[in-house]
């Protein structure tokens, strides 16, 4: 156990550390990106605060394209793109622009659903209080919104970690990249195992997490 | 204070127009408790969101205070909005937030002032009988408590007028019952007008003091509740006020009863009730009247008597005491022609 730790230890801590980096930095970005989308197609929707026909057709469209796509694959069709935002394409830096693509749209999808859950009478209540839609959309619907949101959220970040583990094909680290580099390629199944039992606890936890904030904050 | 004049609104469903309001025009006097009643699809729920402009007319005019609101831009709208509380069928509270919450948030997005807002939820929460379930969530109460929360949210405002869109319709009877006390108590000690829409009579019949009657779009009748209760005129006012045990009566036993005399209704107003007057007109006239079915409807502020009564006799002697009934206000209506 002991010269386990001594020989892997380092590697196996340093690849958590990238993992966390990769998932907390691409999720904070993807959410800054995501909620507003998912406003943007709630209120342009059909019957929506601000019904718009063509910008919601192009916003479908565009997350339905990239949403489409695998990310192995997204994560080389996009390097020119990643070059000009990120500086580099190699690394935990140039990793997270692939991630953020990939992401953003997926918890778009997953805040848009949310709301649209949110009872539309308690709106119509608020506009007839004479309360402004920004207002409304902040303090009725993503509030109300707010425990689905989470459990959507809580879904995205466990892909995230899952993505996580093709960015070391960019040499960009983490757990996942331990257990398929020296794991599988070299075949040194205590490794392989170690990384994917933290993996599990990692998913558990943040499972859990995400249960218990949602139920916190349903109150019903 | 309110007037819609001429208002119309047509739907447009895939291609299809769906007019919901044709030519609708209403009259809310300050201080009154207006109630549009009708079937559901006959246009209220459309009518009574063009007050506040939930839902905009195509043509029409919505006045409120000598304003036609349709000018209005969207700030003083509104502000007028503000003046105008509104409560639902489905009450449409936030799931997520505490009864204080749930009325102190709105007070706090118009920029109510922290110290007015605690005071106002603390009044209103004891108006409507809540105050020790400020810490609740919705979730915790009963239909009739959220409804209450509602009411308190609404007056929390300061309203001028409450709209009611079919608030007691997800209601027990009971609950119901408690509900329009508490409205009928908003209006008369906090000077609130009220306009209200249902389609359950016992509404209009409780609270009420001027009645608008609704099919397809249109209002078919309206006037004081006393008047359209014990007067329909319109053949859907009847199928709603006539819409009664008290007149409906077997076949077979109508006929019967038929071949010796005649049935008639008799409706009797607040004071008239009190006369024996069964016993009056047997005695003046060579007629045995026997009560069939009978009831007493509590209005707002009278009551209503209903009999069902069989008048025994010869025409000529009939016809003499329907008269003298008439001649003492009382309404009567040959029960054989329905």
């Amino acid at each position: 156990m002991s010269t386990f730790l001594n020989e892997w230890g380092d590697t196996i801590w340093q690849g958590f550390i990238d993992t966390l980096k990769m998932t907390s930095i691409s999720l904070i970005i993807s959410v800054i990106i995501g909620l507003p989308l998912a406003l943007l197609l709630v209120l342009t929707r059909k019957g929506g605060e601000a019904e718009n026909r063509i910008v919601n057709a192009i916003l479908n469209t565009v997350i339905n394209i990239i949403r489409s796509i695998p990310f192995i694959i997204l994560l080389f069709f996009i390097l020119p793109f990643t070059k000009l935002v990120a500086q580099t394409t190699i690394g935990v830096q140039g990793v997270i622009v692939p991630l953020v693509v990939f992401t953003a749209p997926y918890i778009a999808r997953l805040i848009e659903s949310a709301l649209l859950e949110v009872d539309r009478g308690v709106v119509e209540a608020y506009q007839s209080m004479g309360i402004s839609t920004s207002k409304i959309i902040w303090y009725v619907i993503v509030r109300e919104a707010r425990a689905s949101i989470v459990l959507g959220l809580t879904i995205a970040t466990i892909g995230l970690i899952g993505a996580t583990a093709m960015a070391g094909l960019v040499g960009a680290g983490g757990l996942g990249d331990i257990a398929y580099q020296y794991g599988h390629l070299r075949f040194q199944p205590d490794v392989m195992y170690t990384t994917i039992i933290i993996l599990i606890i990692m998913v558990q936890a943040i499972q859990s997490i995400g249960n218990l904030l949602a139920r916190k904050l349903r109150k019903n | 204070m309110i007037s819609l004049q001429n208002v119309s609104k047509t739907f447009e469903v895939g291609k299809k127009k769906v007019e919901a309001l044709k030519d609708v025009s209403v009259e809310i006097n300050k201080g009154e408790i207006f109630g549009v009643i009708g079937f559901s699809g006959a246009g209220k729920s459309t009518l009574i969101r063009c007050v506040n402009l939930l839902e905009r007319p195509t043509s029409g005019k919505v006045i409120i205070d000598g304003t036609d609101i349709l000018t209005l831009n969207k700030k003083d709208l509104q502000k007028v909005r503000q003046k105008i509380g509104m409560i639902f069928q489905g009450y449409n509270l936030l799931k997520t937030a505490t009864v204080y919450q749930n009325i102190a948030i709105p007070l706090r997005l118009e920029g109510v002032p922290a110290a007015e807002i605690r005071e106002r939820v603390k009044k209103y929460l004891e108006i409507v009988g809540l105050a020790d379930k400020a810490k609740s969530y919705p979730g915790e109460l009963s239909g009739g408590q959220r409804q209450r929360v509602a009411i308190a949210r609404a007056l929390a405002h300061e309203p001028e007028v409450l709209l009611s869109d079919e608030a007691t319709s997800a209601l027990d009877p009971t609950t119901t019952e408690q509900i329009l006390e508490l409205l009928l108590t908003i209006n008369k000690e906090l000077g609130i007008t009220i306009f209200l829409i249902t389609h359950e009579l016992d509404v209009i019949q409780r609270i009420c003091d001027r009645v608008a009657v609704m099919e397809q779009g249109r209002i078919v009748e309206q006037g004081k509740v006393v008047d359209v209760f014990t007067k329909p005129e319109h053949p859907r006012t009847k199928s709603f006020v006539r819409n009664k045990d008290v007149f409906h009566v077997p076949e077979a036993i109508k006929q019967q009863l038929e071949k010796s005399g005649k049935l008639v209704a008799l409706t009797f107003l607040g004071e008239s009730s009190k006369d024996p007057f069964l016993a009056t007109i047997a005695k003046k006239f060579d007629i045995l009247p026997s009560i069939i079915a009978g009831g007493i409807d509590q209005l707002k502020d009278q009551s209503v008597g209903n009999l069902l009564v069989h008048l025994k006799g010869t025409e000529p002697e009939i016809q003499k005491a329907i008269s003298y009934l008439q001649a003492e206000e009382v309404l009567v209506e040959e029960v054989s022609n329905q």
